[in-house]
C-alpha cells in the first residue's frame, strides 16, 4: 500500500515539471529546426527578391551599372511589340513541350502504375537515372545524335532511307526535342502518382455498370488523375520559361525565349534593372499558373503537397 | 499513406533532379592573411595548366583559377565583388570601361621588367594610352572562313554571305557588339556608331543575312566547320586556325570592307589583396618561353615579339596576321548607352 502510494506520489510529484520541462523542449526543437530553413529562405530568397524588386523600378547607369532613381520604364519597355513578341514565342514553346510531355508521358506513366509491384521501383527509376548526368552533357549527347554527319544522319544513309542529309539540329524542332527530353520525367513522375492512387473499384464500377474502356478512361480515370495532369503540366511548362541554354545549342541561339532574353540583359547589354523587370514579369506570370492549379485541385486532394 | 509515401518519394526525387539540372559556375577563394595565394580571372580555354603549375612550383604561390566566357561576365564579377580577384583580363574596350568605372589599379611596370618583349604597336592603344592600368596578353581577329570543299564562290567580303547558295549553312559569331559592328561597316558606317537609326540600318540587313545563318556560336565553331555540319562563317581567328588542323579546306579570308581586331590585357583589379603576386604572374607570362607555351596550345595571335621567335614555322604561321591586314583593323570601343540599342536590335534579330 505504502509503496503504492509512494509510488504514485513518486509519479505525481514529477509529473507537473516533466511536462513544463518537455514543452519548453518542444519549443527549443522547434526553434532549432525551424530557424535554419527560415534564415536560409531569408538570405537567399527573400533578401535578393526584394533586390530584385527594387533593382527592376532603378535606370541603367551609362556604364550599365544601376542608378538609383525610380522608373517604371522597365515594366513598360516589356509592352513594346518586340518583347511581347518573345513572351508569346516563349508560351507558345512552352505550351507545345507540355502538351508533348502530358500526351505521351500519360500512357507511359499508365503503364507503370499497372505493372507489377516489383517492377515498379526499376521503372521509375530507369525514368530518373538520366539526371545522375548533367543535362549540358546530354544536350551535347543530342547534339552529337542529330548533327549533319551524326549518328542518325549518317545510319539513315547507310540503308539508303535518304539521299541527302537531314537538317535536324539548330531549327526550332530540335529546341522542342531538347525541352521535351530535358522535361519529360517531371511530367511522368507526377502523373504517376495520382494514376497509382487511382482507386480501381472505380474502375470496375464502371464496367460492371456497362461503361466501355474509354468511356470509364474519360469519364473516370481523367477526372479522378487530373489534379496529376495539372501538377505535370506546370512543372513541365515553368522550367521550359528559363532554359535558355537548350534554345542556344540546339536551336542554334536563332530564337529567344524570355530565359535568354534575361541572361542577355545581365551578361551582354548590361542592362540589369531590365532583366530584373523581366524576371519579375517571369514569376508573376508563373505564381499565376500555380494559384490557377490551386484552383483546379484545390481542397479536394492532398496533391499540394508537390507545391 | 502509401499515395503520401509515392509523393514524398517524387518530391525527394525532383528536387534531387532540380539541383543536378542547375548551370556550373566558377569559384575563387579569398585568403587574405595567407600571403603566397593569388586569385586569377580568366578566359575560359586561354591558359595552359601547365603553366599555372609551373608558376606555382617556381614561386611557392597557390593560383586560384577562376574562368569566365565574356567580358560582360567578366565585369559584373569585378563590378559587385571587390577584392576577389588579384588579376583579371579584358578586351580593350572594357579596359576603357574599367578604368572609367574605377574599378582597376595602376600598374607599376617597373616591377614588370619583361614588359620589354611586348612589341609597341601593342602598346599604348586608345583605352588605356600611357599603359597605366593594362598589359597585353594576347589578340587576334575576328574573319571570315570558307570550307572550299563545299564552296565554289570566291568569297572576299562580309557582303558576299548574302549569296543565297549559303542558305542555312553559315555560323556566325554570338556576340550582338561585333556582328551589328560587321554590318554597320557593310553598310559604311563606323562599326562603333552609336547612332541609333545607323543600328536599326544595321540590324535590318542583318535580317537579310539570318536566312542564311544556322547557328549562332562564338566557342564552339572550330567543331561546326571542322565536320562540315557549315559551310562557313564569321569566326575568332584562332577557331578557324583549329579548324583547319582538322580539316585542310577551311581558308581563312580577311574580309575587303572592315576587320575586327581585339586585344586582351592583363589588369588588376581595385582592391586586391595580392598585388605584388599578380605582378609576379604577369611578369612569368611575358616570358618569352612561357608565353610561347601558351600560344603552342592556344593559337591566338601574340604581342610578344620574343615569344613568337621561339615558335615552330607552323605555329608562326598559323596565328599570323599579315601586317597590311593587321594595319587596316579596328578595334572595339565601348558604346555607352548604346548598348542597349544593340542589345534590342540583337533581340530582334533573334525572333
Amino acid at each position: 500500500m505504502l509503496k503504492k502510494e509512494n509510488a504514485t506520489l513518486a509519479t505525481d510529484i514529477p509529473i507537473k515539471p516533466k511536462i513544463k520541462h518537455s514543452k519548453k523542449k518542444i519549443n527549443l526543437a522547434a526553434i532549432w529546426t525551424i530557424s535554419p530553413v527560415t534564415i536560409w529562405l531569408l538570405l537567399f530568397l527573400f533578401i535578393p527578391l526584394f533586390f530584385i524588386l527594387v533593382v527592376s523600378v532603378m535606370s541603367r547607369g551609362t556604364y550599365g551599372g544601376i542608378e538609383y532613381t525610380f522608373t517604371l520604364e522597365n515594366y513598360a519597355r516589356f509592352f513594346e511589340p518586340l518583347y511581347l513578341r518573345i513572351i508569346v514565342v516563349s508560351i507558345a514553346m512552352a505550351a507545345a513541350t507540355t502538351l508533348i510531355c502530358v500526351v505521351f508521358g500519360y500512357p507511359f506513366a499508365y503503364i507503370i502504375a499497372q505493372s507489377p509491384a516489383k517492377y515498379r521501383t526499376l521503372l521509375l527509376l530507369l525514368v530518373i537515372v538520366p539526371f545522375w548526368t548533367n543535362s549540358l552533357i546530354r544536350t551535347y549527347a543530342w547534339i552529337v545524335l542529330l548533327r549533319t554527319e551524326g549518328v542518325i544522319n549518317t545510319i539513315l544513309l547507310k540503308i539508303g532511307l535518304i539521299a541527302e542529309p537531314l537538317t535536324l539540329l539548330y531549327n526550332s524542332g530540335a529546341t522542342l526535342i531538347g525541352f521535351v527530353y530535358t522535361l519529360f520525367p517531371f511530367a511522368v513522375l507526377p502523373l504517376y502518382a495520382s494514376i497509382e492512387k487511382l482507386d480501381r473499384t472505380f474502375l470496375e464500377a464502371s464496367s460492371d455498370l456497362g461503361g466501355r474502356p474509354w468511356q470509364t478512361f474519360l469519364n473516370v480515370t481523367l477526372p479522378l488523375t487530373f489534379p496529376g495532369v495539372v501538377a505535370a503540366s506546370l512543372l513541365v511548362f515553368i522550367p521550359t520559361l528559363g532554359l535558355f541554354f537548350i534554345s542556344d545549342l540546339m536551336g542554334g541561339a536563332k530564337t529567344m525565349i524570355i530565359g535568354n532574353l534575361i541572361k542577355n540583359q545581365f551578361l551582354t547589354a548590361r542592362d540589369w534593372p531590365f532583366g530584373s523587370a523581366a524576371s519579375i514579369i517571369l514569376m508573376v506570370l508563373t505564381l499565376m499558373m500555380i494559384l490557377f492549379y490551386l484552383k483546379v485541385s484545390g481542397g479536394k486532394t492532398d496533391d499540394t503537397e508537390l507545391l | 499513406m502509401k499515395a503520401r509515401k509515392g509523393f514524398r518519394l517524387i518530391l525527394v526525387l525532383l528536387i534531387l533532379a532540380s539541383f543536378i539540372m542547375s548551370g556550373c559556375g566558377s569559384e575563387a577563394t579569398t585568403d587574405s592573411s595567407d600571403e603566397k595565394v593569388l586569385n586569377v580571372f580568366n578566359w575560359a580555354e586561354y591558359l595552359p595548366k601547365k603553366v599555372i603549375k609551373d608558376f606555382e612550383q617556381e614561386t611557392g604561390i597557390k593560383v586560384n583559377y577562376g574562368t569566365y566566357s565574356s567580358n560582360e561576365e567578366m565585369f559584373a564579377k569585378l563590378n559587385t565583388g571587390q577584392g576577389q580577384y588579384d588579376l583579371a583580363v579584358a578586351s580593350l574596350y572594357y579596359v576603357d570601361v574599367l578604368i572609367k568605372e574605377g574599378l582597376v589599379e595602376e600598374i607599376d611596370q617597373g616591377k614588370i621588367p619583361n614588359v620589354k618583349n611586348i612589341g609597341e604597336e601593342f602598346l599604348g592603344k586608345d583605352a588605356d594610352p600611357e599603359d597605366k592600368y593594362s598589359v597585353p596578353y594576347l589578340w587576334g581577329e575576328e574573319l571570315i572562313v570558307m570550307n572550299t570543299d563545299l564552296v565554289d564562290k570566291k568569297v572576299t567580303s562580309i557582303k558576299d554571305l548574302l549569296d543565297p547558295q549559303f542558305k542555312n549553312s553559315l555560323v556566325i559569331l554570338d556576340d550582338p557588339r561585333t556582328v551589328i559592328g560587321s554590318a554597320l561597316a557593310v553598310l559604311g558606317y563606323s562599326p562603333n556608331s552609336t547612332n541609333e537609326k545607323e543600328i536599326e540600318e544595321a540590324g535590318k540587313w542583318l535580317k537579310k543575312l539570318k536566312p542564311n545563318i544556322k547557328v549562332f556560336d562564338s566557342d564552339n565553331a572550330k567543331a561546326l566547320l571542322a565536320s562540315g555540319e557549315v559551310k562557313g562563317g564569321i569566326v575568332y581567328g584562332a577557331e578557324a586556325s583549329l579548324a583547319i588542323r582538322e580539316n585542310k579546306a577551311i581558308e581563312k579570308i580577311y574580309p575587303k570592307e572592315f576587320l575586327s581586331l581585339w586585344q586582351d590585357n592583363f589588369v588588376i583589379p581595385k582592391g586586391a589583396k595580392h598585388k605584388e603576386n599578380a605582378l609576379k604572374f604577369i611578369d612569368y607570362i611575358l616570358r618569352p618561353e612561357v608565353s610561347k607555351e601558351i600560344v603552342m596550345d592556344y593559337p591566338y595571335a601574340n604581342p610578344n615579339t620574343e615569344a613568337v621567335k621561339l615558335l615552330p614555322e607552323d605555329i608562326r604561321k598559323e596565328i599570323d596576321i599579315p601586317e597590311e591586314e593587321a594595319k587596316r583593323g579596328t578595334h572595339m570601343k565601348d558604346v555607352g548607352e548604346a548598348t542597349v540599342i544593340y542589345d534590342r536590335i540583337w533581340a530582334e534579330l533573334k525572333q
